[in-house]
C-alpha cells in the first residue's frame, strides 16, 4: 500500500477568534502518511490553533481541513479518532493507569480481553509495565508523559497529535522522552503532528518541520533544509544561530551577489533578491565562519576580538567584524593553537555560498 | 527508627530531639498565644453554651429541692402500698413552706406533668392545709381529697426524685415513661414530635437536592465562563448574600401569595383559573421554594471552587479519545467533582434541617419544622429543658449526618473553597 502524500489536508484555512485579527492565514499544508510533521513558531503564531483545528477543538472560520480525503470540519472530536497528547498531560486523575488507558478502550466497547491485551502492549510499549494499578498522581512527570503518549496511541488511531508535550520537564528526561517518542512513531508508523517553540526537540525529532509565523507557514521543509536553507530571515533567525548583515545589493550575477554595508562589502548567495539596489539581510551559520581559512574563501574580513566565552566542547567568540559587534563565532576545541585573545585582531573567512542573502527585517 | 538505634547527639552532646523541643519551645508559646484568644471565645460562646443546654435538658432538680423531707422520708418507702406516717408528714411541712412561700404552683405544674389530675388534688391541698391539727397527717391529707388514698399519686411523686431525667429526651420522640416505668409511645393523636422531625428532615433532603440540580449548572457556567462574564454572574449568585434574609423571605411571600406576582402570571397565561389558584405560601411549597433560593449560594461556592481546578483539558482529552460529550461529562467531569458535590450538599442539608426563619415566615402549619418547635418552647411555653433537650438531639443528628458523610465518602474528600 503506498502512503498518501495528502493524508492530512489543510486546504486554505483560515481561523480568526474575533473577526478581526487572523489568527491562522490561508494555511495550506500536507501530511504525508505516517509522517512526523512538526508545527514550530514561537507563541502566538497559530500553530496551537491549527493543532485545535485538526482534533476538533476549534472550527476553521474559512477553507477545509481533510483526513484522508474526507473533510472533517463537520465531524465532532470524538468522532475523527485522531489520539492527542496535552500540554499539561491531561491524565484522568481519579482513575488509575490502566483506566486511564482502558478508557478509549472502553468507550469503543471493546471486550475486556481486548481491552487488557491491549493496553499492556501500550503500556510495555512506553516500558511502564508495572505501573498499571498506579495513580496519575503517584508518578512522575516524565512517567505521566509516558502514560499520556500510551493513551493516545492504545486506540490505534490515524493520526496523533501532540501539543507541547514535553514543556514541562525538566531538560535531560526531556531530551530522552525526544528519542523515546521518535522510536515509538517509527515502530508503529503513526502520523504524529507535533506542536512545539523548541527548536532543538523539531530539529531532532521530525521529518519535515513547518515554522510558522504570524499565522503564516514560514518554510516547510525538512530539518537539514530548514537549517542549512533557510527561505527568509525570520527562519533564519528563529532556526539555529545566525549572524545577520543589514546591506543593499550592489551587483548581481549568476549565483552570486555582492551586498554594500555601511563598511565595506560582502560577496553572498542571493535567495530572496533579485535586482540592483534590493535591501537585504544578509545570513551567515557562525560554524561556517572560519579563523585563518586554509583554503581559499571568497570572503576575507578582519575583525576584533570583543568576548571569549569559554563552552567546553567550543569557544565562543564575540566579534566586531564590519560594523557588527554582535558577529559571533563557534571555535571548536581542538589543539590547533588559534590566537583567540581578547582585543587581537583576526582573519576571518567564508563562502559566499553560506552567506544567504534574504528579505530585509 | 526503632529504639535499637542510637540516639543522635547534637555537636554538645544534647540529645537532638531534647535540642529541637528547646528551640521550637519558643514558637510553640508563641503560637498557642496567638490562638488563645480565639480558643476562649470559642469555649465561651460555644462550648458552655452547649453544656449549658446539656445539664438543662436533663435537670431535674426543681422538684427534688422543693420537697427534700418528702423525699428523705420516702427512702425506705417500697412504693407498693401507700406509704407511712412519716411519709405523710414529711409532704405536709415540705407542701407547707412552698405554699407560705407562694412557689406551690411550680410543683402543682410539675407533678401534674408526671400525674394527670394532681394539679386540682394539690390546690385542694393547699386550701385546707392551713386547718390542719397537729399529728396524724395521714389521715387528715386522706380526707381532703380521696385521690390521696390511690397509690399511684405518691408513686408520680417518688418518681420526681433523682436530681436527672431523660424524660424531655423521650418526650422529643413523642415517648415516655409510663407509670410502671416502661417507656412507652404517647396516644396517637398526641404524636406531633415525630411528624416534625421527618418533615424536618424530608424538606432538608429537598432543599439539598434542588439546590445541588440548580447549583450545578450554574456552577459549572461560572468555572468556564470568560473573567468579564463570570464576575457578573459570580455578584449575581452572591447579591443574596448581601440581602436580609428576612427581606429575602418577605419578597417571596409577596411572590408566592394567594393573589400575588407568580399566581398573576399563571391566571394571565391561562394555566390556572382566577378564582381556583394554587395556596403555594404557608406550606411545605413555600418553605422548599424560599429555602431552596436562600441556601443555593452555599451549594454553588464549593462546587465553582472545585470546577475552577479541573482542566478543561480533561473533558477535551476524554472526547479526543473518543468518548460522546455525555460520557466524557458522566466519566470524568462528573467524578471530579464530588469534593465539591460532598462539601456542598453536606453544607445544605446542615443549614437546612436547623432553618428557623423562613419556615417560620412562609411554612405555615404543614411547613413548620422542628426549630420552630424547639423556638416555641423556648418564647410561649419557657419550657426551656425541653427546648434544650431537642436541640442537642438536632445537634446529635447533625453529627451523625457528618460521621455517616465521613465513612461513606471521608471528609478528606470535602472542598470547601
Amino acid at each position: 500500500m503506498s502512503k498518501k502524500a495528502d493524508f492530512v489536508k489543510f486546504d486554505k484555512v483560515d481561523k480568526s477568534y474575533d473577526g478581526k485579527v487572523l489568527v491562522v492565514k490561508d494555511l495550506n499544508l500536507d501530511i504525508e502518511e505516517g509522517e512526523f510533521v512538526t508545527m514550530l513558531g514561537p507563541s502566538g503564531s497559530g500553530k496551537t490553533t491549527c493543532l485545535m483545528m485538526l482534533a476538533g477543538f476549534e472550527t476553521p472560520t474559512n477553507g477545509e481541513i481533510f483526513l484522508d480525503n474526507n473533510p472533517i470540519s463537520n465531524i465532532p472530536p470524538h468522532k475523527r479518532g485522531i489520539g492527542m497528547v496535552f500540554q499539561n498531560y491531561a491524565l484522568f486523575p481519579h482513575m488509575t493507569v490502566f483506566e486511564n488507558l482502558a478508557f478509549p478502550l472502553k468507550v469503543r466497547k471493546m471486550s475486556q480481553e481486548d481491552i487488557e491485551k491491549k493496553v499492556d502492549k501500550a503500556l510495555s510499549m512506553v516500558s511502564l509495565g508495572g505501573f498499571a494499578n498506579r495513580m496519575p498522581g503517584q508518578l512522575s512527570g516524565g512517567q505521566q508523559q509516558r502514560v499520556a503518549v500510551a493513551r493516545a496511541l492504545v486506540f490505534d488511531p490515524a493520526v496523533v497529535l501532540m501539543d507541547e508535550p514535553l514543556g514541562a520537564l525538566d531538560k535531560n528526561l526531556r531530551e530522552s522522552m525526544q528519542y523515546e517518542i521518535k522510536h515509538i512513531h517509527e515502530s508503529i508508523g503513526v502520523t504524529v503532528v507535533y506542536v512545539t517553540h523548541d527548536q532543538g526537540e523539531a530539529l531532532t525529532m521530525s521529518n519535515r518541520i513547518a515554522v510558522f509565523n504570524d499565522g503564516k507557514v514560514q518554510q516547510l521543509s525538512s530539518p537539514d533544509k530548514l537549517y542549512e536553507e533557510p527561505v527568509n530571515s525570520f527562519v533564519a533567525e528563529f532556526i539555529g544561530e545566525n549572524n545577520t548583515f543589514g546591506g543593499e545589493v550592489s551587483e548581481i550575477s549568476n549565483g552570486t551577489c555582492k551586498v554594500k554595508l555601511e563598511k565595506g562589502e560582502i560577496i553572498a548567495n542571493p535567495i530572496s533578491v533579485k535586482s540592483v539596489g534590493e535591501k537585504t539581510t544578509v545570513s551567515i551559520r557562525p560554524e561556517r565562519a572560519l579563523i585563518n581559512p586554509k583554503d581559499k574563501m571568497d570572503n576575507n574580513q578582519k575583525g576584533k576580538i570583543e568576548e571569549v566565552i569559554y563552552h567546553g566542547d567550543h569557544t565562543r567568540v564575540r566579534l566586531n567584524l564590519l560594523g557588527n559587534s554582535e558577529f559571533i563565532l563557534k571555535v571548536p576545541n581542538s589543539s590547533q593553537n588559534l590566537d583567540i585573545k581578547l582585543g587581537n585582531e583576526i582573519n576571518i573567512g567564508w563562502n559566499s555560498h553560506d552567506a544567504r542573502a534574504l528579505d530585509p527585517k | 527508627m526503632s529504639s535499637e538505634t542510637e540516639k543522635i547527639l547534637t555537636t554538645d552532646g544534647i540529645p537532638l530531639e531534647e535540642s529541637l523541643k528547646q528551640a521550637e519551645k519558643k514558637n510553640k508559646i508563641k503560637a498557642f498565644l496567638l490562638v488563645a484568644p480565639l480558643l476562649l471565645f470559642l469555649i465561651i460562646t460555644y462550648m458552655i453554651p452547649i453544656g449549658d443546654m446539656f445539664s438543662r435538658s436533663i435537670d431535674d432538680k426543681m422538684v427534688t429541692n422543693m420537697l427534700p423531707k418528702t423525699y428523705k422520708a420516702m427512702e425506705n418507702w417500697d412504693g407498693k402500698e401507700l406509704p407511712p406516717e412519716e411519709v405523710f408528714e414529711a409532704f405536709y411541712l415540705d407542701y407547707k413552706i412552698l405554699v407560705k412561700n407562694k412557689t406551690a404552683g411550680k410543683l402543682q405544674t410539675q407533678l401534674n406533668y408526671e400525674k394527670n389530675g394532681f394539679k386540682s388534688v394539690l390546690k385542694k391541698l393547699a386550701r385546707k392545709q392551713k386547718k390542719f391539727e397537729e399529728g396524724n397527717y395521714k389521715e387528715q391529707i386522706m380526707k381532703v381529697h380521696k385521690r390521696w388514698r390511690n397509690v399511684e399519686y405518691w408513686r408520680a411523686i417518688k418518681r420526681r426524685a433523682p436530681s436527672y431525667t431523660y424524660s424531655k429526651y423521650l418526650k422529643g420522640v413523642d415517648m415516655y415513661s409510663n407509670e410502671d416505668g416502661k417507656i412507652v409511645q404517647v396516644s396517637e393523636d398526641r404524636r406531633i414530635h415525630r411528624i416534625l422531625w421527618i418533615r424536618t428532615v424530608e424538606v432538608a433532603f429537598f432543599v439539598t437536592l434542588f439546590c445541588f440540580l440548580m447549583a450545578y449548572p450554574i456552577a459549572h457556567l461560572l468555572a468556564t465562563l470568560p473573567m468579564k462574564y463570570s464576575n457578573l454572574l459570580m455578584i449575581c449568585v452572591l447579591l443574596p448574600f448581601w440581602t436580609s434574609l428576612l427581606v429575602r423571605t418577605a419578597s417571596w411571600m409577596i411572590l408566592l401569595q394567594q393573589q400575588g406576582i407568580v399566581n398573576d402570571f399563571f391566571v394571565w397565561t391561562g394555566l390556572v383559573a382566577d378564582d381556583n389558584r394554587p395556596e403555594m405560601m404557608y406550606n411545605k411549597t413555600g418553605t422548599y421554594v424560599a429555602m431552596t433560593q436562600i441556601l443555593l449560594p452555599f451549594m454553588v461556592l464549593p462546587l465553582y471552587s472545585v470546577m475552577k481546578t479541573i482542566s478543561p483539558s480533561l473533558m477535551r482529552a476524554g472526547k479526543s479519545l473518543g468518548a460522546t460529550p455525555a460520557v466524557a461529562f458522566f466519566k470524568v467531569y462528573f467524578p471530579l467533582t464530588i469534593p465539591g458535590i460532598g462539601a456542598g450538599c453536606l453544607l445544605v442539608f446542615i443549614l437546612a434541617i436547623g432553618y428557623y426563619i423562613t419556615p417560620a415566615l412562609v411554612g405555615g402549619a404543614s411547613g413548620t419544622l422542628i426549630s420552630n418547635q424547639i423556638a416555641y418552647h423556648m418564647k410561649s411555653t419557657l419550657d426551656w429543658s425541653f427546648a434544650s433537650a431537642m436541640g442537642l438531639m438536632l445537634l446529635t443528628g447533625v453529627l451523625a449526618i457528618y460521621w455517616i458523610y465521613n465513612k461513606l465518602v471521608g471528609v478528606d474528600n470535602i472542598k470547601l473553597g
